[in-house]
């Protein structure tokens, strides 16, 4: 049957930013198929030219409401990084510890509000208040404890306050990391519940080949710092992260793509599940398992799999972070003075869309010179759309209603941020 | 018939609007209140029968212009959610630097692919009913804001400086722990979060309305501090206004 197929979706729904599916056929001929980014372009990296280093994570956590932390931790590690900071054993605990936080604030918005209600065959999330309410009440329960995990040490989750380069303004005490790890402690039923709910979702079957690339430690799932791993095979240090992005501007996109050995590469929690799974958690190892996830996964629609995986990873972990907490004490320490020394520096993290990169000169007067930031969301977008080219002939007999719903369910389960991903830029630096 | 309410966004983080969803983790039964009909990062539904619009985002492109008029056409009560809708927030930034480095400095010689002019509050574009301040904007004073409309009555939004809610919370003075701080010129709402978690007032709700000078002045010479550094700060948030304020 000869299909001619025209698809534009104009502004994805459910999705952090705008964007556009642009798909048409032409007799069963592929012959435009396009993720367009229509977002207004940001300039943040301008923007942070001439401003005070102690701006910089500030400013940058503005990038984006979902992964203010994210931004603010990979913001302070290029400064701390740029400027020769180390941080104390305390500073580590709590950065991890907020880290964790947003990761699961993170992925129990996409999974539970922006990805289940297409498995529901709802909109959005609001009908299933009084269809499924134990369902909405047990993710808000969850964004609540991680939201007030993430205000505990920072004092709010978007846009965090106490952040700072070489550790925090404001410490909490350890009766309130008790009071919230009692809270962890709980929410384990609701891990386990979630996982339930999540393995009965009958995701969608396509799978692609592709290369995932994500941050690794040889200790550690990583989040916070590591090497640049792929699993084309290839290891770099951060400093060296051009070499893996390699971004380029393309017309129909305020964001730029980027490509490594192929036409274009994944980033997430399922690049970080197929590099990293031997470090998870045991019990979020389980979930894996009873999620039928198993390393390499190339089913792009796991990805949200994969960040329930990573919910499940982030409540253990918070838990054990918790008790070294409470067993050390937590002790007020003096911050990083600036001595009159610049210098230039990467931050790398894997924020919950995927590795994150900030690249920062500081002139010796404090001030930042230049700027770079390559957002996760950016990397995937080329992968976005080889995946659409892919996807499409395989699904065309199925009518246009069916073939726009699989890929507004595509977009969705790479969970773009694409008011984060328009501001890049191709400054050298010197 | 419960009103019909929209959000949009123009260049923002959408922080706010996640805000607004954080808020029934509390106030669930907002939504026994409010019909919401537009909601594009939460829903997929699109309704444009909408009477009340809470738009989040600064204006930084002409052609975005016409999206903002439609809206305000259509919605009886316009409401700027945060900073970047009230105030320019942190976008106007760029509008320190000329447009054409800042368009170079990020897409190099494809500068001229996209499209981009200076950062502006949606109140330079179209008539605005009610403001919530604040990067981001505070989920209790959101809260405050619906019931206050909803009840027909005009947003209490305080227009005392910062300094007085954070007496009330006992905290040292920023000044006096060798800190700065833009609490003595800015409007008041937030419960003082930023001082109270160590750090000082970076200006995100705005100036309020005849800022004490004087009493700011002298707070800055006693600290030895200028008004430069003031204004320097100011640019954070406020970039937008000191410009508006000096044409």
């Amino acid at each position: 049957m000869a299909q001619n197929l025209h698809i534009d979706v104009h502004h994805v729904t459910r999705v952090e930013g705008h964007g556009n599916i642009v798909v048409n056929t032409k007799n069963g001929v592929l012959e435009e198929c396009k993720f367009e980014i229509t977002e207004t372009p940001r300039f943040f990296e301008a923007m942070l030219r001439g401003r005070p280093y102690t701006e910089a994570s500030h400013i940058t956590s503005r990038i984006c409401g979902i992964c203010a932390v994210g931004h603010a931790t990979t913001s302070l590690r290029a400064s701390e990084n740029a400027l020769g900071v180390e941080l104390s054993e305390q500073t580590w605990l709590l950065r991890k510890l907020i880290f964790f936080g947003e990761i699961l604030d993170s992925h129990v918005l996409h999974t539970y509000m922006l990805v289940a209600p297409d498995f529901f065959n709802v909109g959005s999330v609001i009908p299933l208040a009084s269809t499924a309410p134990d369902v909405v009440l047990r993710a808000l329960r969850i964004k609540k404890l991680a939201g007030d995990l993430c205000a505990l040490i920072g004092g709010r989750h978007t846009h965090p306050i106490a952040m700072t380069v070489g550790g925090f303004t404001h410490l909490p005490t350890v009766d309130e990391i008790r009071a919230i790890r009692a809270r962890l402690i709980e929410a384990r039923k609701d891990m386990d519940e979630t996982v339930a709910l999540f393995k009965t979702l009958p995701w969608p079957q396509f799978t692609r080949e592709t290369e995932y690339v994500a941050l690794s430690k040889p200790d550690e799932y990583a989040f916070i710092d590591g090497t640049i791993t792929t699993t084309d095979g290839g290891k770099y240090h951060p400093n060296d992260y051009r070499k893996v992005t390699n971004e380029r501007c393309v017309p129909h996109s305020t964001a730029k793509h980027t490509a490594h050995k192929r036409e274009s590469y994944m980033v997430g929690a399922l690049a970080r599940f197929n590099i990293n799974h031997k470090q998870l958690h045991p019990r979020a190892q389980e979930a894996a398992d009873a999620l039928g996830l198993k390393p390499i996964c190339t089913n792009p629609y796991m990805n949200s799999a994969a960040q329930v995986v990573e919910m499940v990873h982030s409540v253990e972990e918070s838990i054990k972070i918790c008790d070294q907490l409470i067993a050390r004490g937590i002790k007020k320490e003096e911050p990083f003075k600036f001595k009159g020394k610049g210098g230039t520096g990467v931050g790398a993290c894997e924020v919950p869309r995927g590795v994150l990169f900030h690249n920062y000169e500081i002139g010796d007067d404090g001030k930042i010179v230049n700027a770079n930031c390559i957002i996760p969301t950016t990397q995937n977008l080329a992968n976005i759309e080889a995946d659409m080219r892919a996807l499409v002939p395989q699904i065309i007999d199925q009518g246009p209603e069916k073939v726009t719903l699989a890929l507004e369910m595509l977009v969705r389960a790479y969970d773009p941020c694409i008011s984060c991903s328009v501001h890049l830029l191709t400054v050298k630096f010197v | 018939m419960k009103p019909k309410v929209a959000f949009f966004d123009f260049t923002s983080c959408e922080g706010c609007q996640l805000t607004v969803v954080d808020s029934l983790q509390t106030h669930l039964d907002l939504l026994n209140a409010v019909e919401i009909v537009n909601f594009r990062e939460a829903m997929s539904e699109r309704g444009e029968d909408y009477a009340v619009a809470f738009v989040e985002g600064s204006i930084t492109r002409a052609s975005d212009e016409a999206r903002l008029k439609k809206i305000r056409e259509q919605a009886s009560v316009l409401v700027a959610l945060g900073a970047c809708a009230h105030i320019g927030g942190i976008n106007a930034i760029k509008n320190l630097a000329p447009l054409d480095d800042v368009r170079r400095y990020v897409y190099g010689d494809k500068a001229d692919w996209y499209e981009t002019y200076a950062a502006r509050p949606i109140s330079a574009v179209v008539p605005v009913d009610a403001f919530i301040p604040g990067c981001p904007i505070d989920r209790e004073e959101f809260i405050r804001v619906v019931k206050a409309l909803l009840l027909g009555k005009k947003p209490p939004i305080p227009d005392y400086p910062m300094c007085v809610e954070c007496k009330l919370k006992e905290n040292i003075c920023m000044f006096d722990k060798g800190g700065f701080c833009l609490g003595p010129i800015t409007r008041a709402g937030c419960g003082a979060i930023c001082p109270s978690y160590g750090d000082g007032c970076e200006g995100c709700r705005g100036l309020i309305p005849n800022p004490n000078q004087d009493a700011m002045k002298d707070v800055l010479k006693e600290h030895g501090l200028t008004v430069e550094q003031v204004m320097s700060r100011m640019t954070m948030f406020g970039a937008y206004q000191l410009q508006e304020n000096k044409t």
